[in-house]
């Protein structure tokens, strides 16, 4: 068979860089941005951009080694967020950001892994994913950004949809129980565990910073406006509309059993910071049980 | 000389522990993986020896995971290695496609048992070619070798993780339940006669690095995780720089070099081992354990005065097309005879090379046991006739 594909050449190492930094360091946090990369993708009132800044800002305030901090993202709206930072970023495929993150981490411990992705990324198809990570104490960290819904495709119903919920493929309401994520992560061996909104952005800031230097497998939810797709759907008015009724409905506790933590459609969204333990890691554990015992010096027969 | 990671000597083993010694021996430092029949005695091996060399072994929640992570692990800089049988293969063809975008270097190990769906997890088959090739979606390319013993099991392994590294490229170790079960003597050879092959790293500085430049060999350095380098690697079509570019220029130019570092290097990757091509009326095309039978039937039938000659792949994929098409231009070549423990998978290949210069026959086994030379015989003496 003669093969004859289209010509594609690559262009010039010049034209690559040209114009990339264009309007780049104009913000004194863009040292945390890719060149090039700005404006984002999401849509107007969405919280994604929030948490985005939160994590920067977390990057700031905690002085992470830009070196070592692994960013590792799914597919969603929030999946795009690892392009954007100017840090080793893995943008994987639908619900493997945390296997990725897992082999990233083991096979460098040095490097802080950051695993930031979605509701329906993490718990739908990644679902099994999370729970084993958490098992097994992995030390990573993992951003959700909870918007209740699939907003890259449209706004479809996903494992965190409230009951009775509207979104595109539940247009009569949902008619699932969803996840309490918090609930879950902690039943799954989570050390760390916070629940934040969008609203709550030295909050979720400091709670990135206290999981990235925490050893083990931290949790930090983060409330997520989408006002385009779950807030249209279900009236909840504009991106301003849905802060303030974070504002007005999030009711900080420590004292709360992460079980009666679940949110609904409307009413009261718990925030703070539920699980905070300390337990050997993954990497303890396997030094301890596997590396030293394969390397003990063998022990005499006679003994 | 011996090593923690290379087991200098002569040993017995099976063709499982071989391909795990021969990951150790290539400087795998990190194994992801499930349990799965006939594939399980690899990540138990692994189990054992990787902790020996300080290097991790993780038993993951399923081979999504055991593909995810260890695609995460060699971007940290390990050389890193999975093992797997049909159910398994199945469930890494997403990841594996992963591997190919970003090109990330790494192995699969997979033992064909007989399928489809759970089909026979116990026993033989060889029916894995093609999803191999073709079995995640869009296009890539894709290197499998296939060995016919432990010996090789180890060596192929080693070749596995060169081939991968020298192209960022996952490469899979198409094993058989037989050569994974069989137990035979294999050589570990002295460490420093070990070739291993390690992924060009970058050589300018990050902020003049371009993570996907076109390279003179279309395989462009590979920048570690913690290096400094600051990449980007999506799954989604990017540009040079590594940045998404959801167009059809990007998608170009992108895909034909994905396409084009493999095929441009074919001559360099295709191995074979070939037997009486210099008077073959009829060639005998096997791989993997049914090399063993087809070499019987070669020795039997060249006894007995058939002009019959014997092409081995020892590399599946790519395939060797033109080694195909020149001998079916050839007029003494009469006959394809390809024989595998499947339906028709290579034999499609071998057709389509031959391109009706020289006639094509199956010899086709649905799996559960390898055939005897004496079965294969008869097609050869039907062929002959």
């Amino acid at each position: 068979m003669k093969i004859r594909f289209i010509d594609a050449e690559a262009p010039p190492a010049s034209r690559i860089f040209e114009n990339l930094a264009a309007g780049h360091g104009d913000h004194p946090l863009d040292r945390y941005l890719k060149k090039g990369r700005i404006p984002h993708i999401w849509c107007s009132g969405c919280g994604n951009g929030i948490l985005l800044a939160a994590f920067v800002k977390a990057m700031e305030k905690g002085n992470f080694d830009t070196k070592k901090t692994v960013v590792v993202s799914g597919i969603g709206c929030i999946g795009r967020a690892a392009g954007y930072l100017d840090l080793d970023t893995y943008h994987t495929t639908h619900g493997r950001a945390i296997p990725f993150a897992t082999g990233l981490k083991l096979a460098n411990p040095k490097l802080n892994v950051v695993v930031i992705s979605g509701d329906g990324d993490l718990f739908a198809i990644g679902g099994n994913h999370f729970i084993h990570a958490a098992r097994r104490n992995v030390d990573i960290t993992v951003i959700c950004s909870n918007n209740f819904n699939y907003g890259m495709t449209g706004g479809q119903g996903g494992p965190t949809t409230p009951l009775e919920s509207k979104t595109t493929t539940t247009p009569y309401g949902c008619s699932e129980h969803p996840f309490n994520l918090v609930y879950l992560a902690k039943a799954s061996g989570a050390v760390y565990v916070a629940r934040w909104t969008a609203l709550h952005t030295h909050e979720l800031r400091d709670s990135i910073i206290h999981s990235v230097n925490k050893p083990g497998f931290c949790f930090v939810e983060a409330i997520t406006p989408c006002p385009t797709a779950h807030g249209r759907r279900n009236k909840l008015g504009d991106g301003l509309s849905m802060m303030k009724s974070y504002r007005d409905n999030s009711v900080l506790t420590t004292e709360l059993d992460p079980e009666e933590t679940a949110i609904g459609l409307k009413g009261k969204i718990a925030v703070g910071e539920f699980v905070d333990i300390d337990k050997p890691t993954f990497m303890d554990m396997y030094d301890e049980c596997a590396i030293c015992r394969a390397n003990a010096p063998k022990k005499s027969k006679k003994s | 000389m011996s090593s923690k990671a290379v087991r200098t000597g002569a040993h017995f083993m099976s063709g499982d522990e071989a391909c795990a010694e021969g990951g150790m021996a290539a400087g795998c430092s990190f194994f992801a993986g499930y349990p799965i029949t006939p594939a399980t005695e690899v990540a138990e091996r692994m189990s054992i020896r990787l902790p020996q060399v300080g290097g991790v072994y993780i038993q993951m929640e399923d081979e999504i995971a055991s593909m995810a992570a260890i695609i995460g692990a060699s971007c940290a800089g390990a050389k890193a290695m999975t093992s797997t049988s049909g159910p398994g293969f199945s469930l890494m063809m997403e990841n594996i496609g992963l591997a190919a975008m970003l090109e990330v270097p790494c192995v699969v190990v997979n033992i064909q048992r007989g399928g489809p769906s759970t089909g026979l997890p116990t026993l033989v088959g060889q029916q894995d070619v093609m999803q191999c090739r073709w079995g995640s979606h869009g296009d890539y390319e894709v290197i499998a070798l296939s060995p016919d013993s432990p010996q090789e099991a180890f060596e192929l392994t080693i070749e596995a993780f060169n081939l991968s590294e020298k192209y960022r490229t996952p490469v899979v170790l198409l094993s058989d339940e037989v050569v994974g079960h069989m137990t035979e003597k294999v050589i570990i050879p002295d460490s420093k006669k070990i070739k291993t092959v390690s992924r060009k790293l970058p050589k300018k500085k990050p902020e003049n690095f371009i993570p996907y430049a076109h390279e003179e060999d279309d395989v462009p350095p590979m920048a570690i995780a913690g290096e400094g380098y600051h990449v980007h690697a999506t799954g989604l079509t990017h540009d040079e720089l590594g940045y998404p570019a959801i167009n059809a220029d990007a998608q170009e130019r992108l895909v034909q070099r994905l396409i084009r570092k493999i095929r441009n290097h074919v001559e360099e990757i295709i191995r074979t081992e070939d037997a009486f091509l210099d008077d073959a009326e009829i060639i005998l095309v096997s791989y993997g354990c049914s090399a063993r039978a087809a070499r019987e039937v070669v020795e039997t039938a060249r006894a007995d005065g058939m002009k019959i000659g014997m092409i081995r792949l020892i590399t599946v994929w790519p395939f060797c097309e033109r080694k195909i098409s020149e001998l079916a231009a050839l007029e003494r070549v009469k006959k394809f005879v390809v024989c595998e423990i499947n339906a028709g998978q290579i034999a499609y290949e071998v057709e389509r090379c031959a391109g009706g210069k020289a006639e094509t026959i199956l010899a086709g086994f649905m799996g559960g046991r390898i055939f005897t030379p004496e079965e294969l015989y008869r097609v050869v003496r039907e062929a002959a006739e």
